[in-house]
């Protein structure tokens, strides 16, 4: 039953992911005066990719052929470890938040090599710029998960997520810092505005799109998909670890409904945040990027200083 | 456990740490307008802080202390600032500062110092504030980098708020504050030393043409 509701959970995620890219997607028009394509549109394209021929180039080798399998399979990996709607299911179990970390590095890495596997500037240029803010936004990722786990005192997410719902409403300043650290860590790993800007393509400025520049048919289908999924991993992420209220902790109907329900609820806001976040901020020039991940490492390094100097130790 | 104190007292700990944040952004700031912004902002937290401080620990004078704070820091001092820096024009100066992210790391680094100076004297105290102590420590130690890390003098100025800001904080964390007469003296004090530095702008922007300190080396005989 919970190796069912486990598979279910991870299902939802990869067929949701898009679902909530098109909201995005929707508010963004709607922000900016356009007449928004439906909700269900990331489903279409993703069908016409998987559709469509496959066009490769001779050069090209098994690497690049096997990467978005791999790249889509880590994804899928990850999305199955992190709790979406109920705590304490044996998925939980297999890897911890390191490893997730892990997990996405993994595939950036064959990303990275597929983008200068053909030979092309287009795609060199991507995984340089590529792998520049990975070195960046992995550390201070790492930090805001560290300050996590000596909250919790554990790595794994779902025993963390649990201990913060048992203390119930705490004010913790390093969770403050770590919650906006992780946040614009995920806004620069998902690619999103002021980092990288999903929504064009040729231009010298892009970084992701870049490197996928030479995909084609089912395999673009694969690596767009782990985008989005890619995407709300890190946005269930950061609601659930610092806003786990609603998450159902017992596997009964009603509790996950109840989590269901909250878990909409929670991520239509976050993209609602991300929206207007996006409308504000305008795109950074790629220089600048090391600046803004700096501040992010900041942000999660004083997140930890301030568990150790005001939350650790504490003694009544 | 943190989870066995009031939320307002682990709003004092949201708020101190923020404060810490402040002092990072001072730092991190090379726009003067920004800068001053910044202040004010730690003016402000610092005011908030206090009051908080003053209603969890039932010390009444700690109000006036924190009406005095926010006045004189959250509004009076930088909105002169403010208006110095666009009457000398300093507006649109961008500082240079040799190494942003050394400076910004040593400032991590000192935090860490402070922590492990402040450790011994929190265990002597009993408050619910002595974690506190080391976090006011660190906001002295920042604004001194403030201070050596920058060459014009508005933004030095700042840093030596900045200080102040620090000691005063420690003062509320660690003993509910100073006397009333210390206060009020130091109070003055600093809005006497904002008076003086205006003049000194005007002085040294008359006589350098720049309000740039580093220039301050150098002898005009011997140049050229």
């Amino acid at each position: 039953m919970d190796w069912l509701l486990a598979l279910l959970q991870t299902a939802l995620f990869v067929f949701g992911a898009p679902l909530l890219l098109g909201w995005i997607k929707r508010l963004k028009a709607l922000s900016q005066n356009r007449q928004p394509a439906p909700v269900w549109q990331p489903y279409r394209d993703l069908r016409r990719l998987f559709h469509k021929e496959v066009v490769i180039a001779h050069h090209a080798s098994w690497l690049f052929r096997i990467t978005p399998y791999i790249v889509f399979g880590a994804v899928v990996l990850v999305a199955s470890v992190v709790p979406l709607l109920v705590t304490s299911l044996p998925t939980a179990a297999i890897a911890d938040v390191i490893v997730l970390v892990g997990f996405f590095a993994l595939g950036r890495f064959f990303l990275a090599l597929a983008g200068m596997d053909i030979g092309t500037a287009f795609g060199g240029m991507g995984a340089s710029r590529e792998m520049t803010i990975a070195s960046m936004a992995e550390p201070a990722m790492l930090m805001a998960v560290f300050t996590l786990a000596m909250t919790a005192s554990t790595t794994n997410l779902s025993t963390a997520m649990l201990t913060i719902l048992h203390e119930g409403l705490v004010l913790r300043p390093s969770f403050i810092f770590a919650a906006l650290g992780l946040m614009m860590v995920a806004v620069a790993e998902t690619g999103r505005i002021p980092v990288d800007n999903p929504a064009t393509h040729l231009e010298l400025t892009m970084v992701h799109e870049a490197m996928i520049l030479e995909y084609s048919g089912r395999y673009l289908a694969l690596i767009e998909w782990a985008a989005q999924i890619k995407l709300m991993v890190y946005g269930v992420l950061v609601l659930n670890l610092f806003f786990p209220w609603g998450i159902a902790t017992e596997t009964t109907t009603n509790a996950l409904l109840i989590g269901s329900v909250v878990i909409l609820a929670k991520l239509m806001l976050l993209a609602l945040i991300l929206v207007v976040s996006e409308t504000v901020v305008a795109k950074m020039r790629l220089f600048r990027i090391p600046q803004y991940l700096s501040f992010a490492f900041l942000l999660c390094l004083l997140g930890a200083l301030s568990h150790v100097i005001l939350e650790a130790g504490y003694i009544i | 456990m943190l989870s066995h104190l009031s939320l307002y007292e682990q709003a004092i700990f949201v708020l101190a740490a923020l404060l810490l944040y402040t002092c990072f952004s001072l730092l991190a700031h090379t726009r003067l307008l920004d800068l001053i912004r910044a202040f004010a902002w730690q003016g402000v937290l610092l005011a908030a802080t206090c009051a908080l401080v003053a209603w969890v620990l039932e010390q009444p004078h700690l109000y006036i202390s924190a009406i005095l704070t926010l006045s004189l820091k959250g509004f009076l001092i930088p909105f002169a600032l403010h208006r110095l820096v666009i009457k000398l024009k300093l507006q649109h100066t961008v500082e240079k500062v040799s190494s942003p992210t050394t400076v910004l790391l040593s400032g991590v680094g000192l935090v860490i110092f402070s922590y492990y100076v402040a450790l011994p004297i929190e265990q002597l105290s009993t408050e619910i504030t002595r974690n506190v102590i080391a976090i006011s420590l660190a906001m002295v130690l920042l604004g001194m980098l403030l201070l050596i890390s920058r060459s014009q003098a508005v933004s030095q100025v700042v840093g030596f708020m900045a200080v102040e800001n620090g000691l005063f904080f420690a003062a509320v964390v660690s003993t509910y504050g100073m006397p009333m007469v210390v206060e009020l003296g130091v109070a003055f004090d600093v809005l006497v030393a904002m008076v003086l530095f205006g003049v000194f702008f005007f002085q040294i922007k008359d006589n350098l043409d720049s309000l740039d300190v580093d220039q301050m080396n150098r002898l005009s005989e011997v140049d050229e």
